[in-house]
């Protein structure tokens, strides 16, 4: 291959690092926010840096890399899903609905056999994403606006469903991959590696995760090359659901109890995921490389406060103090391509 | 004999090393209206931008009333007077026709509240004076576009201002709507108030002025009094110059069309509308033709280009193509039938981030691959297609932001080409190109309507038209004015017709 950036920008003097830190920023500083703090809480405590710790990090981060695989999807598209929680909160919910329960739940369930619980159940969480996907693509509402909707509407299937009671038992299928091991190694790892495995497949790889990146890059121009925007946007709102679905099943085997509320967290934390590990919030740059990058800083940054003497308090704050630091990097790495644009 | 209200003598004015005003001389009297008439390109928005204080002129001097002015800002051009209507008006539809009479300078009453019944009260004096009565309450929205503008003209006229430059006024109106405009700015003028009217339309200059200019290249090269003798042609040749020195695509001389009307016949259009933009166009699109369609600004063809290829939905009308009617539900299916469009703007069509081959590939991925990309085939395509355009420099891993402009252009058509499509439709596929890269696109559009493709060029500039069309069609104000084909054309006459 000849080199064709060398001809094409005779303007541009040879190699420069400062140009490459530059552009690369997005991918740069996730990655340098990591190995920093790896370093600390190795340094700071002894017991952080262990294999069985690892295990820890991963299956703590697992819940809410299900749930990132379908954030990286949307955001990809420069749209917002707020409805993830909910969602994972209700497709939980109805997955206990259609089980079995102990005797001392009182929740006026319909046991029916676990594959079908787990269809249900997954029939309820694609059919949430067709509604969003109705609503943002069909009738013209912000997916900020429709998925805030939808972030009730989830929160409402719940509650009517559990009427504040809690529910235990889960499908077979379900509890194994959410709670049990193989080879010492939790299902639900694996699973999360496998969904992150599939979605960087199909966005590196397919001719849908070409448009997704096309659709986020300049939607006018996808457009105007004849890509259905349309569907491109609407089978992202539904990975999306679907994914917070599988999350929700898991989550609801991993914490080992139903019940509302449970999954508010992971909004946060999800999109903290996609965002600190450098995927554009205008859509087009970054992947599940990326979220892989900001699941672990994020999961590290959980799991090492607890091996550091702080206060629980102040862990919510520092939390939040890092999630503002990523989007000051994510906005300002855009703005150094913008003046570059100008520049060149 | 009193000076003029606004004098200004040898301002010049460069944007980037390009001159867009060359030492202009402008005057304008007190209580008349004054006409300017230009090409896009000569300079008559840059001259009103520098009286309205958008832009300060690199050398020159501006006079109001004999005093010499200094315009910092849009807000010294406001407080000494100067007040200005856009083509895209600048009202706020869904506020009252009171509120945008008082925009930005509402009555403010006890307690430091708005004073509502006051301002409507003055509303409607303010609009009684130009002849306008209407609801102050009702929303300004609900009204017809040249009431809106009224309503504008009154709040310029009211914030004090003693002249008004109108851009391009009448080209959203109906006829019963201009005699109204033309009877409200007499008025105006009545008042001692001084008016300049800028528009492609020349029969409205010349109904409504009391003088007329005309710009050229960046140069005022004449003025004269509205009488006898004073016609369009007079403005025309002198808006195209007869003795030019620089020989930039004159087009004087008569170009013969030739038409082909034994081809087949690959597009035909029976009565598309779609209001406001357009009205009961009728025309057909033949195999190895290219069909120009003029117009000026606003005239509805971008639209019109818009609607061939799926982006908007005409409310009624009948789209043929291959002599089956087809509906077009999105760009998708304009890409189905077999229509390719390159848009207005590079920014509209391209992905600058991504690699050319990523930019050419778009628009027939599906036929590369049905799940799974296939680089190599993909990046051959790609390159074959834009070597057959001579994109320089050749390679396509490069990001598309790298390329200059016209190479750019040549992308943007490039990733048609694979597939060949039935119908081309090119929405101003040479604007802010050089003369280069202008002729490459020229000579790229002319061997793709060998082939056999129907291409369709929809432009505001007349060259543009001129050196690519075989057949023209004229669009006025959203309807179809005249058509010129098998027959000799010119720029004059084209712009005659528009």
């Amino acid at each position: 291959m000849d080199s064709p950036d060398a001809d094409a920008a005779p303007r541009r003097s040879g190699f420069s690092l400062g140009r490459m830190l530059r552009d690369q920023l997005r991918n740069i500083a996730p990655f340098a926010t990591l190995l920093i703090l790896v370093g600390f809480f190795s340094f700071a405590a002894p017991a952080f840096a262990t294999l069985g710790n690892l295990v820890n990090i991963l299956q703590q981060a697992s819940v809410t890399g299900i749930i990132a695989v379908g954030l990286t999807f949307v955001i990809l598209t420069a749209e917002i899903d707020l409805s993830v929680g909910a969602i994972a909160n209700a497709t939980a919910i109805v997955l206990t609905f259609f089980t079995l329960q102990p005797d001392y739940v009182n929740i006026a369930n319909i046991p029916l056999p676990g594959w079908l619980a787990i269809i249900l159940a997954l029939a309820a969480c694609f059919g949430l994403g067709l509604v969003t996907a109705f609503g943002v693509t069909r009738i013209g509402i912000p997916s900020f606006i429709m998925t805030l909707a939808m972030m009730q509407i989830g929160a409402g299937i719940s509650a009517v469903l559990v009427r504040g009671q809690i529910a235990y038992s889960v499908p077979s299928l379900v509890l194994t991959l959410g709670s049990k091991s193989l080879f010492g190694v939790p299902w639900i790892i694996i699973f999360t590696a496998l969904l992150l495995a599939v979605a960087h497949f199909v966005l590196s790889y397919t001719r849908f995760g070409r448009y997704v990146y096309m659709v986020g890059g300049n939607r006018e121009a996808a457009e105007y090359s004849g890509v259905n925007v349309r569907l491109i946007i609407g089978s992202v709102m539904t990975i999306s659901a679907v994914c917070s679905g599988m999350a929700g099943m898991l989550g609801v085997a991993y914490f080992g109890s139903a019940q509302q509320n449970e999954f508010d967290t992971f909004l946060l934390d999800a999109i903290a995921a996609v965002v600190v590990g450098g995927t554009s919030l205008f859509g087009g740059r970054g992947g599940i490389g990326n979220t892989i990058v900001g699941l672990f800083v994020l999961g590290v940054l959980n799991n090492g406060l607890d091996y550091v003497k702080i206060d629980s308090f102040l862990k919510i704050l520092i939390r939040g103090i890092i999630l503002l630091v990523a989007l000051v990097i994510n906005i300002y790495a855009e703005r150094l391509r913008a003046t570059r644009e100008v520049g060149s | 004999m009193a000076p003029p209200r606004l004098e200004l003598t040898g301002v010049t004015k460069a944007f980037g090393g390009v001159h867009a005003l060359r030492g202009v001389d402008f005057a304008l009297r007190p209580g008349s209206i004054h006409g300017v008439a230009g090409e896009n390109g000569a300079g008559k928005s840059t001259l009103m931008k520098i009286i309205a204080g958008v832009h300060a002129g690199d050398a020159g001097e501006m006079r109001i009333d004999g005093k010499p002015v200094h315009f910092r800002s849009t807000r010294d051009a406001r407080a000494a007077g100067i007040g200005m209507v856009h083509q895209e008006l600048s009202v706020a539809p869904d506020l009252t026709v009171a509120e945008n009479v008082f925009l930005g300078s509402q009555p403010i009453g006890a307690l430091g509240l708005v004073a509502w019944k006051r301002m409507a009260r003055e509303a409607v004096a303010q609009l009684k004076n130009l002849g306008l009565e209407i609801d102050p309450r009702a929303r300004l929205g609900d009204y017809p576009i040249g009431v809106q503008q009224l309503v504008e003209l009154a709040r310029v006229l009211f914030s004090g201002a003693r002249i008004v430059i109108l851009d391009e006024p009448t080209s959203a109106l109906s006829p019963p709507e201009i005699a109204r405009l033309f009877e409200v700015l007499r008025r105006v003028r009545t008042s001692g108030r001084s008016l300049v009217f800028i528009s492609h339309f020349l029969d409205d200059i010349l109904a409504i002025s009391d003088e007329v200019s005309v710009f050229r290249n960046g140069s005022h090269v004449a003025t004269a009094e509205v009488g006898p003798g004073i016609d369009k042609s007079w403005i025309i040749e002198r808006m195209i110059g007869a003795g030019r020195e620089e020989l930039e695509e004159s087009y004087l001389g008569d170009i013969a069309l030739k038409s082909h009307p034994d081809a087949p016949i690959v597009l035909e259009a029976r009565g598309l509308t779609l209001a406001p933009f357009y009205r009961d166009l009728s025309f057909v699109a033949r195999a190895g033709e290219v069909l120009g369609v003029y117009g000026f600004m606003g005239c509805g063809q971008i639209e019109l280009a818009r609607t061939l290829f799926g982006k908007l939905k005409p409310e009624s009308g009948a789209l043929e193509m291959s002599g089956g009617v087809v509906r077009l539900a999105n760009t998708t299916a304009g890409k189905r039938a077999g229509v390719g469009y390159v848009a207005e703007s590079r920014r509209a069509m391209l992905f600058r981030e991504e690699p050319i081959y990523r930019n050419v590939s778009i628009a027939f991925l599906e036929h590369v691959s049905r799940w799974l990309l296939k680089p190599s085939a993909e990046r051959a395509q790609a390159s074959t297609q834009t070597q057959r355009l001579g994109v320089r420099p050749p390679g396509v891993e490069a990001r598309l932001g790298a390329l200059s402009g016209g190479n750019q252009q040549k992308v943007a058509l490039a990733k048609w080409l694979t597939r060949a499509p039935k119908v081309l439709v090119l929405a101003e596929p040479t604007r802010g190109m050089d003369v280069g890269a202008k002729e490459d696109v020229v000579r790229i559009v002319k061997s793709l309507a060998a082939e056999g493709m129907a291409v369709i060029v929809l432009s505001t500039e007349p060259e543009t038209v001129l050196s690519l069309a075989d057949r023209v069609l004229v669009m006025r104000k959203g309807e179809l004015a005249s058509e010129f084909k098998d027959c000799a054309i010119s720029k004059d006459r084209l712009l005659a017709a528009a």
